[in-house]
């Protein structure tokens, strides 16, 4: 019984449950959004978001006030980088990957060194390199987003080419079992928790605390590259804010699966149910046709409400 | 009497004091009277009388934002939702006036209101549920942003004449953007010895001996946020005096630019330490700064990603000059 009761009591657990009743409702609701095609479909949109979350998840664990708020931006420069890159010929992708994950990776790593060196907090620092990367969009493109997604990477996305299923949600499994494995069985993610329950005590067992905060920074503006790509080969066109407004989902989705905002406990597997949950609440939303103004409004009352049960902070009578 | 008080003061905190606080005040200084004699060296006619006039009136709504996020700073907070309640205040209070010059004070009730009430939800939210003010605050940006595209989904309406005329008068050759910057000095010199901003600094700086000295824990944060609301629904009007009509997009990069403001303005985001002048003059270097790049001629493609560095610089330079602290 007492067993029962502690599986129920798991975010991950009551999230996709949370999932789950939200289909079954829109189902209810609207006949035919229940519908396996329908539930594909969902999951697919679930799959930007759920890589974005990927790097937001690493750095929430990383403790220290860990947290990228330049992720969708970041996003976006990336599949801007890709797409004009690739302009449609499958023979680029390679490089317009590799091109993005380049300059991804130099911004993770700027903000990165400003945290450890300078000791800016993460979010200011990061914050403040939401301003740059919006600057750089600008100026690489000239204010005129003009990239096309390769036709294989549009396949890999809006086809159903592995078992009837898009390819981009088996990218998706692979890249989460990954992660979880370096997150649990190698000497980085040891490091990663580490780091994330105490510093301190983290350095005084001889963790490069620096080094593995840096790291952290840089796969979060991997990843969050990574989603942007996948996202433009949803929407084959590239706009000049594709993928903006994805920060704060991605920390949403963190927060739902039970990782706690202040480091050190929690795991993928939860910011990947996150994402579903929180792309199925925005299919529902624009199912029933809601207004933009209420979508936006609903988001910010849900991350509220879930904080409100998880990440309350300790009183100060103890 | 007050000699022997003088003398009663432990010369430790004296020596602390010059040591921390006048660190950062001084590098804010410095770097005003940088950024004053480089925008005035690259373009002279900012000395003229109308220059003095358009600048302030552009840089007021970041300066009052700037006082506004201070205030919640100081007090171990913060608030990322400031951008987002100017635009909701802004586009209320132009929803309110509908151009008529005469609901004038109409406007200015609504647009103090809504900051307010915003105010009130972020410190509801950070005191009563306890949340950490960065998400919390983050996410109650969503809900203004949202709610002010409800009130008005596109820019436009119209601003009373008297507002945008009143925001560029000058009252004995004094600009009234300048008066209106050196009435927030002037408030917060009076109000700082209150009861309410001694316990939101005394909260700022300790929360846990704060409790233990039966300072109103509590009731401090959410009076931090109320003010701060205040404050920044003021700055919407600023907004809209600038700028004649509403728009539900503004305000984006304020939250960004105000935090900036505070941290170059020797205000240490742990809390406690600072003072809202320090803001003011962190913003206006900012604002000095974009100014510049604008005199310098560059292209409009990079002026965007030209501020971003100039902020991240800022940023840099006030985290050198800051004592190094191990928390």
């Amino acid at each position: 019984m007492t067993r029962v009761v502690a599986i129920l009591k798991d975010p991950v657990v009551v999230a996709a449950l949370i999932a789950v009743l939200l289909i079954a409702i829109g189902g209810i609701l609207r006949p035919g959004f229940a519908s396996p095609d329908q539930i594909v479909d969902m999951l697919r949109v679930a799959s930007f978001l759920g890589i974005i979350a990927i790097g937001q998840t690493i750095v929430v664990l990383s403790g220290g006030e860990g947290i990228d708020l330049s992720v969708g931006t970041v996003a976006t420069l990336g599949a801007i980088l890709a797409s004009r890159t690739m302009a449609g010929d499958d023979a680029l992708i390679v490089p317009g990957v590799l091109l993005a994950l380049g300059v991804a990776a130099l911004i993770g790593l700027a903000n990165g060194l400003g945290i450890v060196l300078l000791r800016i907090p993460p979010f200011v620092m990061t914050l403040g390199m939401l301003g740059v990367v919006g600057g750089l969009i600008l100026v690489v493109t000239g204010g005129r987003a003009d990239g096309r997604a390769a036709p294989a990477l549009v396949s890999l996305v809006n086809g159903r080419d592995v078992l009837g299923l898009p390819g981009i949600l088996l990218v998706w499994i692979v890249l989460g079992v990954v992660v979880t494995l370096v997150l649990r069985r190698t000497v980085f993610g040891a490091r990663l928790y580490a780091i994330g329950t105490s510093r301190e005590a983290a350095r005084l067992s001889g963790v490069p605390v620096r080094r593995v905060t840096v790291s952290a920074y840089v796969l979060s503006s991997l990843f969050a590259a990574l989603g942007g790509i996948a996202m433009v080969g949803y929407s084959q066109q590239v706009f000049l804010n594709l993928a903006d407004d994805l920060t704060l989902p991605s920390i949403a989705a963190v927060v739902i699966g039970g990782t706690l905002v202040a480091g050190g406990v929690g795991g993928y597997l939860g910011s990947a149910v996150g994402a579903i949950v929180l792309t199925v609440l925005t299919s529902l939303l624009t199912t029933l046709a809601m207004p933009e103004w209420a979508r936006i409004v609903v988001q910010g009352v849900v991350l509220i409400a879930l904080l409100a049960v998880y990440g309350r902070q300790r009183r100060l009578r103890s | 009497m007050t000699a022997t008080a003088t003398q009663a003061a432990p010369a430790t905190s004296f020596v602390d004091r010059v040591r921390g606080v006048r660190v950062a005040s001084w590098a804010t200084a410095a770097l005003l009277v940088v950024a004053v004699v480089a925008a005035i060296a690259l373009q002279p006619n900012l000395l003229t009388p109308y220059g003095v006039a358009s600048t302030f009136a552009t840089f007021l709504p970041l300066v009052l934002v700037a006082v506004a996020q201070a205030i919640v700073v100081i007090g171990g907070g913060l608030d990322l939702s400031a951008g987002a309640i100017v635009a909701l205040s802004s586009v209320v209070a132009v929803q309110t006036m509908r151009g008529e010059d005469g609901l004038l004070l109409v406007g200015v009730a609504a647009a103090v209101a809504t900051g307010v009430a915003c105010g009130l939800v972020n410190g509801l939210v950070v005191s009563r549920l306890r949340l950490q003010p960065l998400i919390a605050t983050f996410a109650s940006a969503s809900i203004f942003s949202g709610l002010a595209l409800l009130v008005l989904p596109t820019p436009g309406g119209t601003v009373p004449a008297v507002l945008t005329g009143t925001f560029r008068q000058a009252i004995a050759t004094v600009p009234m953007s300048v008066l209106l910057v050196v009435a927030v000095v002037l408030g917060w010199l009076v109000l700082r010895r209150t009861r309410v901003l001694r316990h939101i600094r005394a909260t700022g700086g300790d929360p846990a001996a704060s409790y233990a000295s039966l300072v109103p824990v509590q009731s401090s944060q959410l009076a931090s946020y109320v003010l701060s609301g205040a404050i920044c629904g003021l700055a919407g009007l600023a907004v809209l005096g600038n700028a004649g009509s509403g728009d539900p997009f503004i305000g984006g990069d304020l939250a960004l630019n105000s935090v900036a403001a505070v941290v170059v303005g020797g205000i240490a985001l742990r809390g406690g330490i600072g003072s809202p002048i320090g803001a003011i003059a962190g913003a206006i270097i900012l604002a000095l700064s974009s100014t510049i790049l604008f005199s310098i001629g560059l292209p409009t493609s990079w002026r965007a990603l030209a501020a971003g560095v100039v902020v991240i610089l800022a940023l840099a330079l006030s985290a050198l000059g800051a004592p190094r602290r191990r928390r």
